[in-house]
Parts: C-alpha cells; sequence; structure tokens
C-alpha cells in the first residue's frame, strides 16, 4: 500500500465578512497517495478553490482555517508557521492557477519567473538556476527554450503560457501537485495536449496529483480518485471508474446525468433543479436537499461520513444504490 | 477552534427598512467623526463670514476706526479705544480678528463664486458632449484635455498677465481653470447614466431632448458633480490665495487671506508672527475642512468601495 | 515607432504655433500694446517713434508674422527692466528654476515611494493611518503657507537654514549650478522640499493605491505559491507593476512643479524663472513675460515627449507591441 502523500481530515475553511460567516470548506476528508491523481470536482463556489489554497495556507483574511489537520507525508501542515510553508510552497507542494495570463507577473520576463522560484529553495548560482529553467521547459514541451526565456507572458499563447506554469510547478520535483482548473481557460486541444503530459509526468516522478475542475469528463480520462464537492462539503469520494458507473449520492447522480454526451439527440438536457445555496446561510442539515428529489424529513440533520462500500466514502441518507438511466 | 459568533446581520428577520438615498448619505457620512467635525467647522467658517459686519469686532476698513500708534500690537492687548485685539494687529492698527473675518469673506466669495460658475459651464459642456457624442465631444474633451494638460498656476498667470489685476479678472481666470475638470467629471456620469433603464424609458416617451438631459440625467449625475464641486472649491480658494500673496490677485482695497498673509510677512523676521501667522491659520482651517468634507463624501459615495 | 515618434513631432510644433497665437493675441489684441511694449514715460514724439519701430501701426496679421519670425530666431523682444533679450534674461534664469524642480522630483520619489509602500502593505497600523493623513495636507496646504511656516521654523526659530536666495554656485557644462556647494545645497534645501510637498503627497498616495491594487492580484499569489520570500513579492513583482503609472505621472508633474516654482521662488526669493515672471507681470514687462511662457510651453512639450518615450521603455506589453 503506497503511502500517503496528503491526508486532510475534516479540514474547515470560514470567511468571517460582514455579511456573515461563509462556509466555503465545510469539515472536508480526503487523501492523495504517491503518483495518483485525485480529481477535486463540484460546480462553482462549491469551495473547491478555497480547498487548494488551504492546503498550502494561502487563504487570506477574512479566511482562515477554523478546524481540521492537514497532514502532508505525515506533517500537520495547519501546524506550521509561515517560515515552514514557505519552504515546502514550490518546492515539496507547487500549484498551478487556472489562468496563467494574470498568475503570471506580465512585466517581468520568464526566466527571471523560473530562477526565482529555483533560488528560492535551492542555493545555486543564476547560470545553473536559468540551465534548470531551460531543462524545465524543454520537458513540457515548448520549443526553443533559450529565446522563450527571455520573453514576457504576453508574448505566448494560452496553451504555452499553461506549459510554463506547469514547468515552474516542477522546477523542484514537488511531491504534490495542485492543479486549480488548469485548462478551464484552454481550448479542447490544447487541454488535451496538456492533460496527456501531466499524467505523463506524474507516472514518472511519482508526483501526486490533485486536480480541480468542474469538468467530469476530464477527470474521467485523468484521474484514478475522485472527491465530488458540493457547498463546502465532500459528498462522495472513491475511485473514478466505480464512483462514475456506480454513482451512490445523487448530486454525483445528477452531475453525470447532466453531461450532454449522455444525452440522448433530441431530447431534453437533463439539468439538476433549483440552484447552488448561499454559503452565508447553510443552516443545518444536507446542503443538497432543497434540491435533491430523495430528501426526507432525515436530511434536516447533518449526514456523517459513512462507507457503504470498500473505498467509498458517503455523505447522505438516501443513497442510490440501485442504477437509473 | 470555534467559531467567530455570527454577527447580528445574520439573524436579522423581517423586511429591511425604508430609508431614503438621502438619509443613508447622510447616515454613512456620519460614520467619520473626522468628516461630521469637518462638516461642523466649514458651516462655522460659512457662517462667520456672512455675519462678519455684524460679529467682527471692528470694521477693518474704514479708516476713521483705526489708529496707527495701535499698528503691531501683540495678541491680548487692547487698542487705544478699548477693544482687544485677540490676535494683535497690523501695521495699519487694524484688529487681525477683524481682517480675518473679512478675508474670509473675500476668499470664500472668490472661491465659492469661481467654483459654481466653473461648474455651470463645465457640467453644461460636459452632458452636452455625452449625449451629443461624435464630433461635438471629440470637440469638446479637445479642449478639456487641453485644458487639464496645462498647470493651473500657469494659466491662471498667463490670463492675469494679459488682462490686469482685480477681483474679476481673478474669478475669470479661475473659472477658465477649472470648468474642465467639471466638463469631464459631468460627461463621465452622464455617459453612465445615459445607459440606463430609466434613460431607455423617459426616451420612449418622446420627450425633448433638452427635458430628458435637464430634468431625468442631470439630477443622477449631480453625486460626483456635488464631490467634484467641494474639492474644487478648496482648490479655488488655494488658487486665489496664492494668486493674492504673489500680488496678482485681488486688490489692497478687498484683502482676501493670502493678501494678509502677503501682507505680513515682512514682519515675520522681526518676530511680528500674528500678522501672517493667523490669517494663516484661518486659511489652512478652511482648506482642510472642505477637503475633508469632500473627500468623505466622495469614498461615501464611490460605488466601488461599497461593502 | 519612428512614424509615431514623427507625428508627435509635429503636433508639437503644432501646439507651439498655437500658444504663439494665444500670446500675441493676449498682449497685442487684449491688452493695449502702446501700453505694454512701451516705457509709460515717453512723450508723443518718442510713442509714434518707437510705434514706427515695433511695427505697431502696421496691420495685425503682418504684426504677427514679424513677431514669429523674430521668436524662430530667438528674438522675443528686449526687456524694459534690464535693457536685455528677454530670451537671454530667461534663459540665464533657467537653471535655478531646473535644479529646484529636479531635486523636487528626486525628493517626492525618494520619499514618496518609500512611505507610500508603507502605507500600503500596513493600511491600519497607526503609522500607516497617519501617512495617510498627513498627505492630505500635502497637497490641500497652500504651498506659499507652508513656505512661510518653514522659513518661520527653520531659519528663525531654529536657525538651522537660510531663509532666502540661492546658495554659491560652480559650474558644469557651462552652466552654473548651486547643488555643487555645500552652502547651495543649504539654500536649496528648504524650497526644493517646499515645492515637491504636493508631489510627495501625489507619489505617496499612488504608490500606495497601487500596493492596494496590486497585492490581492493573481500573480501576487502565484508568487507565494512558489515559495518567494514576501520581500522580494513586494520589492521585485509589486514595485515593478506600480512603477509604470508613478513614473509616468512623475514625469508630467515635471513641468508642473516648473510653473509652480514660480510661488517657491517668491516666498523664498529664489533668483529663478519664476520670479523673474512675477516681478515681470508686477511691471508690466511684456517681452518678459512672452519670452516666459513661450519658454514654459517649448519645456512642457519637450518633457511630455519624453515621458512619452520613456513610458514604451518601462512597459514591456506597450514596448513589444509597437515594435511587432
Amino acid at each position: 500500500m503506497s503511502e500517503l502523500t496528503l491526508d486532510v481530515q475534516g479540514l474547515s475553511t470560514h470567511f468571517f465578512t460582514r455579511a456573515g460567516v461563509v462556509k466555503a470548506v465545510d469539515g472536508i476528508s480526503f487523501s492523495v497517495s504517491r503518483g495518483r491523481v485525485l480529481g477535486l470536482v463540484g460546480e462553482s463556489g462549491s469551495g473547491k478553490s478555497v480547498t487548494g489554497f488551504s492546503l498550502i495556507g494561502l487563504v487570506d483574511a477574512p479566511g482562515r482555517i477554523t478546524a481540521g489537520k492537514i497532514l502532508f507525508q505525515g506533517r500537520d501542515l495547519t501546524k506550521l508557521d509561515e517560515r515552514a510553508l514557505r519552504d515546502l510552497r514550490g518546492n515539496r507542494i507547487a500549484m498551478i492557477f487556472q489562468d496563467p495570463m494574470i498568475t503570471l507577473n506580465p512585466v517581468l520576463r520568464i526566466d527571471t519567473q523560473m530562477i526565482e522560484t529555483v533560488q528560492a529553495h535551492d542555493n545555486v548560482s543564476r547560470e545553473e538556476a536559468r540551465t534548470r529553467s531551460r531543462d524545465a521547459l524543454g520537458m513540457v514541451g515548448i520549443p526553443s527554450p533559450d529565446e522563450r526565456l527571455t520573453s514576457y507572458p504576453h508574448q505566448f499563447s494560452g496553451g504555452m503560457r499553461q506549459r510554463v506554469a506547469i514547468a515552474i510547478a516542477l522546477l523542484h520535483r514537488p511531491d504534490l501537485i495542485i492543479a486549480d482548473e488548469p485548462t478551464t481557460a484552454l481550448d479542447v486541444t490544447i487541454q488535451a495536449q496538456i492533460l496527456a503530459e501531466v499524467q505523463k509526468l506524474t507516472r514518472e516522478v511519482g508526483t501526486a496529483l490533485i486536480w480541480i475542475t468542474h469538468d467530469l469528463s476530464v477527470i474521467a480520462g485523468l484521474a484514478d480518485d475522485i472527491a465530488v464537492m458540493y457547498a463546502g462539503r465532500i459528498v462522495e469520494t472513491g475511485q473514478v471508474e466505480e464512483v462514475l458507473d456506480r454513482p451512490l449520492h445523487p448530486y454525483t447522480h445528477g452531475l453525470i446525468g447532466s453531461v450532454p454526451s449522455r444525452n440522448a439527440r433530441g431530447t431534453r438536457l437533463r439539468q439538476i433543479p433549483g440552484m447552488t445555496p448561499s454559503l452565508l446561510n447553510l443552516g443545518e442539515g444536507c446542503a443538497f436537499r432543497t434540491r435533491c428529489a430523495r430528501a426526507s424529513a432525515a436530511c434536516e440533520r447533518d449526514p456523517q461520513d459513512t462507507h457503504p462500500m470498500a473505498g467509498r466514502t458517503l455523505r447522505c441518507f438516501h443513497p442510490q444504490l440501485e442504477v437509473t438511466t | 477552534m470555534s467559531e467567530a459568533a455570527l454577527p447580528a446581520a445574520e439573524q436579522k428577520a423581517g423586511p429591511p427598512k425604508q430609508e431614503t438615498p438621502f438619509a443613508r448619505f447622510v447616515s454613512e457620512y456620519c460614520e467619520s467623526p473626522v468628516a461630521v467635525a469637518s462638516f461642523v467647522v466649514v458651516v462655522l467658517i460659512v457662517s462667520v463670514a456672512l455675519l462678519a459686519p455684524w460679529i467682527s469686532p471692528q470694521n477693518p476698513y474704514d479708516l476713521a476706526q483705526l489708529d496707527i500708534m495701535d499698528g503691531r500690537q501683540a495678541p491680548g492687548t487692547k487698542s487705544l479705544e478699548g477693544i482687544t485685539f485677540w490676535l494683535g494687529s497690523d501695521d495699519q492698527g487694524r484688529d487681525m480678528l477683524s481682517g480675518i473675518m473679512y478675508g474670509l469673506r473675500i476668499s470664500l466669495a472668490v472661491g465659492v463664486g469661481s467654483a459654481a460658475i466653473a461648474c455651470v459651464i463645465g457640467t453644461a459642456l460636459g452632458l452636452i458632449a455625452a449625449f451629443a457624442g461624435g464630433k461635438v465631444d471629440g470637440g469638446i474633451m479637445r479642449l478639456v484635455d487641453l485644458q487639464l494638460s496645462f498647470p493651473a498656476i500657469l494659466v491662471a498667470l498667463m490670463i492675469l498677465a494679459f488682462l490686469g489685476k482685480g477681483v474679476m479678472n481673478v474669478m475669470l481666470a479661475l473659472v477658465i481653470v477649472e470648468w474642465a475638470t467639471f466638463a469631464r467629471t459631468a460627461r463621465s456620469a452622464a455617459l453612465v447614466e445615459a445607459r440606463r433603464e430609466y434613460m431607455e424609458a423617459a426616451r420612449c416617451l418622446a420627450l425633448p431632448k433638452w427635458r430628458l438631459v435637464f430634468r431625468h440625467m442631470l439630477p443622477n449625475c449631480m453625486p460626483p458633480i456635488i464631490v467634484i464641486g467641494t474639492i474644487m472649491v478648496a482648490r479655488a480658494i488655494s488658487l486665489e490665495a496664492t494668486l493674492s500673496f504673489l500680488g496678482l490677485g485681488v486688490p489692497i482695497t478687498e484683502p482676501s487671506l493670502g493678501l494678509l498673509i502677503a501682507n505680513g510677512y515682512q514682519y515675520m523676521l522681526s518676530g511680528k508672527y500674528w500678522i501672517t501667522f493667523y490669517p494663516g491659520i484661518a486659511l489652512l482651517v478652511t482648506i482642510m475642512a472642505i477637503n475633508l468634507v469632500g473627500d468623505q463624501m466622495r469614498d461615501v459615495l464611490n460605488p466601488r468601495l461599497k461593502r | 515607432m519612428t512614424t509615431w515618434i514623427l507625428r508627435r513631432l509635429i503636433q508639437a510644433v503644432f501646439v507651439m504655433l498655437a500658444m504663439t497665437v494665444i500670446v500675441f493675441i493676449g498682449v497685442n489684441v487684449i491688452g493695449d500694446p502702446v501700453e505694454i511694449m512701451i516705457s509709460p514715460e515717453a512723450d508723443q514724439a518718442e510713442r509714434a517713434r518707437a510705434m514706427m519701430a515695433l511695427g505697431l501701426d502696421k496691420p495685425l496679421w503682418e504684426q504677427y508674422w514679424r513677431f514669429l519670425l523674430g521668436a524662430l530666431q530667438g528674438d522675443l523682444g528686449r526687456s524694459f527692466v534690464f535693457n536685455e533679450p528677454a530670451l537671454k534674461l530667461i534663459a540665464q534664469r533657467m537653471p535655478a528654476t531646473l535644479e529646484l524642480a529636479l531635486t523636487a522630483v528626486l525628493m517626492s520619489v525618494v520619499i514618496g515611494i518609500p512611505l507610500g509602500l508603507y502605507a500600503g502593505l500596513k493600511p491600519n497600523s497607526v503609522a500607516g493611518r497617519t501617512i495617510m493623513g498627513v498627505s492630505i495636507m500635502g497637497f490641500s496646504l497652500p504651498s506659499f503657507w507652508v513656505g512661510l511656516m518653514l522659513i518661520m521654523l527653520f531659519a528663525v526659530q531654529l536657525g538651522w537654514l537660510p531663509s532666502t536666495g540661492r546658495g554659491p554656485t560652480r559650474e558644469l557644462f557651462g552652466v552654473q549650478w548651486s547643488f555643487l556647494t555645500w552652502e547651495g545645497l543649504r539654500h536649496m534645501a528648504m524650497p526644493a522640499f517646499n515645492l515637491a510637498l504636493g508631489n510627495i503627497a501625489l507619489v505617496l498616495r499612488l504608490t500606495r493605491a497601487g500596493v492596494r491594487e496590486n497585492l490581492p492580484m493573481d500573480y501576487v499569489k502565484f508568487a507565494r505559491a512558489k515559495g518567494i520570500s514576501p520581500n522580494r513579492v513586494v520589492f521585485v513583482h509589486v514595485l515593478k507593476n506600480i512603477m509604470i503609472p508613478i513614473v509616468t505621472v512623475v514625469g508630467l508633474e515635471i513641468g508642473g512643479l516648473i510653473a509652480f516654482a514660480v510661488v517657491t521662488e517668491s516666498v523664498f526669493a529664489w533668483p529663478g524663472m519664476g520670479k523673474l515672471i512675477i516681478d515681470s507681470i508686477n511691471v508690466l514687462d511684456r517681452p518678459v513675460i512672452v519670452a516666459y511662457l513661450m519658454m514654459i510651453v517649448l519645456l512642457f512639450i519637450v518633457i511630455n515627449l519624453i515621458v512619452d518615450i520613456l513610458y514604451t521603455v518601462l512597459d514591456p506589453r506597450v514596448r513589444l507591441e509597437s515594435k511587432e
């Protein structure tokens, strides 16, 4: 059994705003093993990005982690000070953001932004840092890396920029990469290329990868495990083939059902009725109950994690054990 | 770790209280004690200026009341007639306090007057530019840009160099310096308002254009214009004081605070600081108070800072 | 790139021409040129002769033409007061004003940016709030009064600095500068600071606003996610982004400073162009006024052009687009 790179237990991140407390992440637990890919799936506002930032301690005021443990290779990240966290960031844990146009500094050259990452964690000369950066660019498939190093972000296309971001993430061969919707801003063909690159790299190096997205089809092709998030809570986890084949949570069910390719031509696209609730006024009970066809009085209480089968976690009182088309 | 207690906002039940936008503006404005204090100061200053002929101990421009033997008396001494020079007297024997009160009148009159005229002209042009669009808009804005690319003092200097000194010329110079800012603000506000639904509705009613602009659009453009207006009044007062100090402003018979300061300058080095110091304080307090009021109004009305 | 420069130059020429027209109208049409250009002590015969000599009996457009020709050759008339070519007078006084203005710019950057950075990074601290409060005073206080107060404090009460005048000068590139002597620096300290105050406040507020605007941006978060030290994040990543608008504003303000030196030079009796123009306006020495205005507009245009070019150099996005 491979060692757990990341083990999150009961993580909660709340934002204390003037309008009230926003429970962006409310008691979630999941884990990722060496060399495996976890897909964190959910719609906008489900708390997936905040989860990513919470892992590396980049949640800004008025938010903060209010409960839980984040065990990275056995160390609890919530207990570390800023200095220690900074040592890990970009080094043992790297993050890839959604839109590289706004995450790469537009007025600094690519080599500056890569060399500083190298020198932040390794005491090497500028030349060596530059060589490593160039090699990293080559690794992600960017042609003529020497020229590209002296360019500015806006001189790259969207797909290339994201490759640069991936290269930066790989500079120190991290043990864990958190990718927050990295291909959402790109077109489909580039997306496919990048997915293939990332997959290859993680298999080769053994990096654990958390891929945050709202796109189920990406997860289907890429991930080993899946965790479904809704309104700040994880409602279902398991291996990706099993969950997609036999979803247990009504939300997962609805999510899969609403993918256009699964619907027959000419019929109406299926939707989950209702809207995501505001995270300000969640109240007690299951967050999904207002939109769930199977909700009952029991759902007024907070469901807890259950394990209906091996390797599966579920938070629901009325799991959908039969398969419906 | 326990969560912070939920603020009362979360537990409020029932529909929100109805309050007019003005009432809300006032309550948000009053959130800053400095702003409230500044507003009070402004009201005080304006009152003093308006009531000066009645409340000042002496009319400093009535030569019959002056005695040169009273000149350059330190604050607190009594004049030969028995009134106290609370802030001292100047070289002609004029009571500083009275001089300041009358000086405030001139400073405020010129400052507010020029700002008001510039406001009317600038706003009108800005609205026309926004509404007419096309070449008219381009032409007016070109003029605005040209005007604003020159420093205010330079423009004022030029005008006064050509036309000579005097209150009317100073006001003219100030108006020419200030109109462009009003025009720009009015135009931006108008461009935003023109897209709003109520404008569409008014247009559908086939109202005549002037009515659309002046009865419907203008009232909604007022908030930023009022904010700019406040700040421009402060700027006008400051600029007039500067010009008067340089000897290019109001004539000696109707001295503004700037001229008072200039007159007292020469006595400063010999220790008779009050002749220049107190008018300076009066000017300072006036400008700062107006600026602070304008600042707070701007913060309150700024949609981007809405929580 | 070259077409753009060419276009700007042509624009500049147009503005200069427009200025000559405005100045000409101001002097010859609005004011009474006879009163203006001829010494008031002349009698009838002298007047008639002077009028002919100055060409005031010719039609207006011809007068303008003569004026323009003269201007292009550097002849803008002779000062009544000094009986020297007006342009020469202005040129003599220019170094004094320039060194004051440039020192003021230096001060505003050196003082304004660090204070603004601090206020932006720690907006709710006591120091941060105080800095912002004081900055409001910086541009709302009338500059001449602050100058007077400075003189009262540092010259009269404390006696640390000289109250008025320019210090001894030394030559550099054929021009006399006072910042090259220690006494010169002592004399320049207060006037330069007085002139700089408004600008310091401006740069300070711009820097703070830039910091507040940039800190929540994604590139900052990304830099932190890479493990970059907070110092580097602020001083390299954020600073480079806010420098561009600040440099632009500072550059454009240089012209304003040169114009506003008029006030500072009057307060501190600094022998620059500004003091000259005030004195000239008071005695109606019109040739000098004309020369000053033309000079100032020229300076403005040159400075604006340089700032524009500088902007394209600094911002890689603009620079590379115009190259392609």
